[in-house]
């Protein structure tokens, strides 16, 4: 650890230094005052709009995510929605690839589930047809996730601009779609798709509706884990990730890794679109993903790519947001609310990370925090 | 003629939002952030320049619009700044991940947007659609006498305030990026932040300055939107992606806010293309929205392909500054 150096002859007031290490118990602890001050913060804002008593505000919020059985549905489902676009976007990350394009990613997916579903709905059983789409969604998003990669790897061309520009021609391509599909005509959306034979969409499983989203998005992420922290590949991502030259010293392809890994990044968020169109709403629009590519995003950041801390801040975060969701509606305002909630907990939670890795030290205090 | 003449027009008034978040981007990125959350500070400044205004027609019986006026230009200022200053807090006093805390910004911002612009007469009684007419017309009032003068009058007379200012500020910025010692320095800690430190230079006074800054510059593209693009109402979603084709125009214009002002002007005619090319059906309206997008992507690929200096982002461009970390 670097020895402080004072230029001037006054010790400054607050003086900052990396941790050598911190014990995880004390890392959880920071984390969850975080998540503390979070709330007392949103409590705040949803108080001074709606000029509730707090503890009502909460009863509220909770009632919004878990009040009734259709509710928890609902969020466990988004949550998993959240959770495997996070899972998807983990290996791009890890190799710092800035895969912001998980928006356009999701849309191909969906675009390609909903064509699936729409022309081919009457011609095969629909075991084999959940399995066409989830094959043709991958490959829709891994087509959208590989495009920036081959321009990484050979031009290293800005992978941030490009991904996003992607969601964007995604986007148009959906209005594009919507122009055929639209139903009833005239309507500018396509509706549910295939309401009275329900082709294509995910059948029951253990008496819900949301099984099979359960069992696919379970298993990636479990998968995505293994695949991360035991396979050679997944090594390799890490070493591309640390350094570049280390890996081409390595005798790694670096360009061959880029390529494979945006190609699983973007497949998986193609599926995510399955899960959102065939598992979830049955139809599409601009709105699909929703945001939650860029949500996801932090998810997969905050929780340093961990599965287990993935799913506690999907699950907190789409809690809260459908919480703020019900709160919003009861008092006749804009849903728009569980953004700013998702928000400030985005800002707390990124912030405490600054304390997990360094320590302040106060002047005159004879012994560190440490 | 008269339809191109149009056109030029509707360009213009397009591009002025993208000029805005763009030149105030450009500022940003010279400190060496990268502050991807200025599509939600845009609709900050946008709203609250809105609710500014609003709140004080409400108040008043004759409201002035020039007094509403200068209420909604405070509010946009001062509400995208305090956008900034969080983003300011996190990456540099706590050195947080500056693409994680834009992204996170971006969502707070629309989600702020949405939600007032949504909610605000709600909250403010049940007044029903929100406009503020009045002070929007002092946004829209054009220079009398020369806006009169055909063609040329209509072609550089014929806007508002704030789109000469856009103009004005970005060739200010080019001069003062290029020939000020405060410019100079200010790119200096951008592209080595350890070398301006040791040159006496105080770095995280220079990055928070210039970001917060540059984020009031941007909300005045919000600010632009709101009042003279849309009349001073509101519609959700309505500023779009503006945003982020603001920071793609950054790349476009080599961080040079002089190019900003073409490449605004571009961008803002191929968004509004598809209405004036003949013969296109709905469907390929559609794809012909695409455009924009398309440019970028292919400046983006040819901007990486060739690799004068001068044309490089700067060179610590995403990373925080942390003195005892080299």
């Amino acid at each position: 650890m670097s020895k402080e150096f004072v230029a001037t002859n006054k010790e400054p007031l607050i003086r900052i230094s990396k941790r050598d290490t911190i014990r995880k118990s004390k890392a959880w602890r920071i984390r969850l005052i975080a998540v503390v001050l979070s709330l007392i913060v949103c409590a705040l804002v949803i108080v001074a709009i709606t000029h509730q008593n707090p503890v009502k505000v909460y009863l509220g919020i909770i009632d919004g995510a878990v009040g009734s059985k259709r509710r928890i549905w609902v969020t466990i489902r988004d949550a998993l929605t959240l959770l495997i676009i996070a899972v998807g976007l983990t290996p791009a990350f890890k190799m710092k690839f800035w895969n912001i394009g998980a928006e356009g990613q999701i849309l191909m997916g969906g675009i390609a589930t909903a064509a699936a579903m729409i022309y081919l709905g009457d011609t095969m059983p629909n075991w084999l047809l959940i399995i066409v789409i989830i094959a043709v969604s991958g490959l829709a998003g891994l087509i959208w996730g590989l495009l920036p990669a081959i321009f990484k790897a050979y031009y290293n061309t800005n992978e941030t601009l490009f991904t996003l520009m992607l969601n964007y021609v995604a986007i148009q391509l959906v209005n594009f779609c919507i122009v055929f599909w639209e139903n009833p005509s005239g309507s500018n959306t396509v509706g549910i798709i295939n309401p009275a034979t329900k082709a294509g969409w995910f059948p029951q499983v253990f008496g819900t509706n949301y099984g099979l989203n359960i069992i696919i998005v379970l298993l990636m992420t479990f998968g995505m884990y293994i695949y991360m922290k035991y396979s050679k590949q997944g090594y390799e991502i890490a070493v591309v990730g640390e350094s570049q030259f280390t890996a081409r010293y390595a005798g790694i392809n670096v360009n061959k890794v880029i390529l494979r890994t945006m190609m699983i990044s973007g497949a998986i968020c193609g599926i995510a679109g399955t899960i959102i169109v065939s598992g979830a709403s049955h139809t599409i629009s601009t709105s699909t993903a929703g945001g939650r590519g860029f949500t996801a995003i932090i998810v997969a950041w905050m929780s340093k790519f961990n599965p287990i801390a993935m799913i506690l801040v999907s699950v907190f975060l789409v809690f809260m947001q459908q919480g703020s969701i019900q709160i919003a509606s009861q008092f006749g305002l804009n849903e728009n609310a569980s953004d700013i909630i998702t928000g400030i907990i985005l800002f707390f939670l990124i912030g405490c990370e600054f304390f997990i890795s360094y320590q302040l030290e106060f002047r005159k205090m004879t012994k560190g925090v440490k | 003629m008269e339809l191109l003449l149009t056109f030029i027009q509707k360009a213009i008034g397009q591009g002025i939002s993208i000029l805005f978040g763009a030149s105030g981007e450009i500022i940003t990125e010279k400190s060496g952030n990268l502050n991807l959350g200025i599509p939600g500070i845009m609709y900050m400044g946008g709203i609250s320049g809105l609710v500014g205004a609003f709140f004080y027609e409400k108040s008043t019986e004759n409201p002035n619009g020039v007094i509403g006026f200068f209420v909604s230009l405070a509010a946009a200022l001062l509400v995208s700044a305090l956008g900034g200053l969080i983003y300011s807090f996190l990456t540099i006093t706590l050195r947080a991940n500056q693409n994680v805390v834009g992204l996170a910004l971006t969502t707070f911002g629309v989600g702020f947007g949405n939600f007032f612009g949504g909610s605000i007469s709600k909250l403010a009684g049940g007044v029903g659609q929100i406009s503020v007419a009045t002070t929007a017309e002092v946004y829209r009032a054009t220079i009398p006498g020369l806006s009169n003068i055909p063609v040329v009058g209509d072609l550089l007379f014929s806007y508002g305030f704030l789109t000469y200012l856009s103009i004005v500020l970005a060739v200010y910025l080019t001069y003062f990026l290029g020939r000020t010692r405060k410019g100079l320095n200010l790119r200096s800690v951008g592209e080595s932040p350890a070398t301006a430190d040791a040159a006496g230079i105080n770095v995280s006074r220079y990055k928070y300055v210039a970001t917060v800054s540059g984020s009031a510059i941007a909300g005045l593209g919000g600010l632009y939107f709101v009042m003279e693009y849309l009349g001073g109402t509101w519609t959700n979603n309505g500023f779009g992606d503006r945003g982020w084709l603001a920071i793609a125009l950054v790349i476009l214009a080599l961080w040079k806010p002089a190019n900003a002002i073409w490449g605004s002007f571009l961008f803002g005619g191929l968004y509004i293309l598809y209405i004036y090319l003949p013969g296109l059906t709905r469907a390929t309206q559609e794809l012909c929205k695409v455009l924009p997008y398309l440019v970028t992507i292919i400046v983006l690929i040819i901007s990486s392909r060739r690799n004068k200096l001068e044309n490089q982002p700067p060179a610590s461009l995403g990373e925080a500054y942390f003195r005892e970390e080299r």
